[in-house]
């Protein structure tokens, strides 16, 4: 018997498709204004040939993990401070509430004015995109882990650094994964606005460009590209939560 | 060795649900006084079950014990050190689980044993305590892998593996099936009769406290105080049917504790 898990996937994925190619035949409009399934394939195989969808799927790639990086590497750090003293809690979470609901598009102007054209304002708009999410989930896992397990590591003499890394890291390490994985799927949805305006490149820029070339099967290729790669991004940040010692986060609670 | 005195121990906690409404509020209202002027003391070796009704502050006394909570007046010594913060020679053994779920159960023993260097004897030892509660098979794995009363025997090892003094024990055997909480029961009396450490054991449970304890305290709702103290000079193991004294004496906590017809 085949897998079901594979095969009813798959019949959604054709009942779309020709949903899709019944819609183009039958509703009016031009092929132009609204390409078939076919057309797109055609089209995609085109651009994968002449190498510009791979070169604009880098340039995003490049940008997410360079913009992503820096948040988390900056992002879980500070988190954990928030979430362990009482006073940068005070100092610091008012501003970090204050600044996390502006969207990263708002920064748009400003980023172009502070950094040009080109890969670092992208990369900044990506870096606050994922930043705040990274602070304010890695602070709250910090405050919810069980004063039991502090009082355990008092009980056994354990100096701040074995407090640090015999419990603060791993009792977060689930929920920092899960935070991981949320981020990454904001920051991919970013990198296709900022690529929109500040660059010449990447899958944004090829979405824009079809669109002012008036080719709309190229817009549809973009945005499966897009899609795909959104998947296959998730699909790294679940693998990360299988770690055998993280298992306990899955199960218990 | 471990003598532990507590001295005109006072708790109160303050309500923060409640806003005062004037000053009276503030001294009446707001504090809640948990635990009112204990005098206690626990010889060496001694294994002694404290019972009272749930909310009395026992286990806030048991906390104030073990370091972990400070006392508003009065207070605990060992071997006459005040105890101002947890130490490594009285392990605290948590009512809920307090293994480190992302260590292994083996890892779990060796906290109290990182710092030792010799690391043939530190295995030797962790293999030694992992066997005596049985769970020889079982160091590879993780607390969510074990059962209720795996993780009360693991938990357990991890503390004797010190070699502690004293054991304080919350509620050892809460949330373990009848079956369980029997054998697990077993295993502490055995362990103490065998090792005599100064055992605190807070329980609920008035049979497992005539089983266990060499004595036996009650204490009041709150504001907690002392309401009986006795002795239970029997030899173990103790059966609660065929022993008139302990029958009586369980009766009488029974209605101390607001249940007249015990079964």
């Amino acid at each position: 018997m085949i897998d079901k898990k594979i095969t009813l996937p798959l019949v959604t994925l054709l009942c779309v498709l020709s949903l899709w190619e019944l819609v183009t035949r039958f509703s009016g409009w031009s092929s132009n204004v609204f390409p078939g399934p076919i057309a797109v394939l055609t089209s995609m195989e085109e651009l994968i040939v002449n190498g510009k969808l791979l070169k604009n799927t880098v340039a995003s790639l490049f940008r997410v993990s360079i913009g992503f990086s820096l948040a988390v590497v900056l992002g879980i750090p500070i988190g954990i401070i928030l979430g362990r003293m009482e006073i940068a809690k005070l100092l610091f979470n008012p501003l970090v509430q204050f600044l996390r609901p502006i969207s990263p598009l708002a920064w748009i102007p400003l980023a172009m004015l502070w950094f040009g054209i080109g890969d670092p304002p992208a990369i900044f708009l990506i870096f606050l995109a994922s930043f705040f999410p990274m602070v304010v989930s890695t602070s709250v896992a910090v405050e919810s882990i069980r004063p039991t397990f502090f009082q355990v590591a008092a009980n056994f003499n354990f100096t701040r650094y074995e407090v640090l890394t015999k419990i603060v890291i791993p009792a977060i390490t689930p929920q920092v994964i899960t935070a991981l994985r949320m981020t990454i799927a904001i920051a991919w949805l970013v990198v296709v606005a900022a690529e929109m305006i500040a660059v010449q490149s990447g899958l944004g820029y090829l979405i824009l460009d079809s669109r002012n070339a008036l080719r709309m099967d190229y817009v549809m290729v973009g945005m499966i590209a897009i899609g795909v790669i959104g998947l296959f991004l998730d699909f790294i940040m679940r693998e990360l939560g299988n770690i055998e010692s993280t298992a306990w986060g899955r199960l218990t609670k | 060795m471990s003598h532990i005195q507590i001295q005109n121990l006072n708790k109160h906690y303050v309500d923060q649900r409640r806003l005062p409404r004037s000053e009276e509020d503030i001294r009446s209202e707001r504090t809640i006084q948990v635990l009112d002027d204990i005098n206690l003391e626990f010889q060496d070796g001694e294994m002694v079950c404290i019972l009272g009704p749930s909310g009395c502050g026992k286990s806030t006394m048991l906390r104030m014990i073990a370091g972990f909570e400070h006392p508003s007046s009065g207070q605990v010594l060992i071997n006459n050190e005040v105890v101002t913060k947890p130490r490594a020679d009285s392990i605290f053994v948590f009512q809920h689980s307090g293994l480190l779920p992302w260590m292994t159960v083996w890892e779990n023993v060796e906290l109290g044993l990182r710092h030792l260097t010799d690391l043939e004897k530190k295995n030797k030892t962790i293999r030694e305590y992992i066997e005596m509660v049985d769970l020889g098979r079982f160091g590879n794995h993780f607390p969510h892998q074990l059962s209720g009363g795996m993780l009360r025997r693991a938990e357990l090892a991890r503390a004797l593996a010190v070699n502690p003094d004293t054991l304080i024990m919350d509620e050892p055997f809460s949330g373990l099936d009848f079956l369980t909480h029997m054998k697990v029961r077993e295993e502490v009396v055995n362990m103490h009769e065998f090792i005599k450490k100064t055992t605190l054991v807070v329980t609920h449970d008035i049979d497992d406290a005539l089983i266990m304890g060499d004595r036996v305290i009650v204490m009041s709702g709150r504001p907690s105080h002392v309401k009986l103290e006795h002795k239970l000079d029997f030899g173990r193991p103790r059966d609660l049917g065929s022993n008139p004294e302990l029958r009586a004496l369980r009766d009488e906590i029974f209605f101390m504790l607001g249940v007249s017809y015990a079964i």
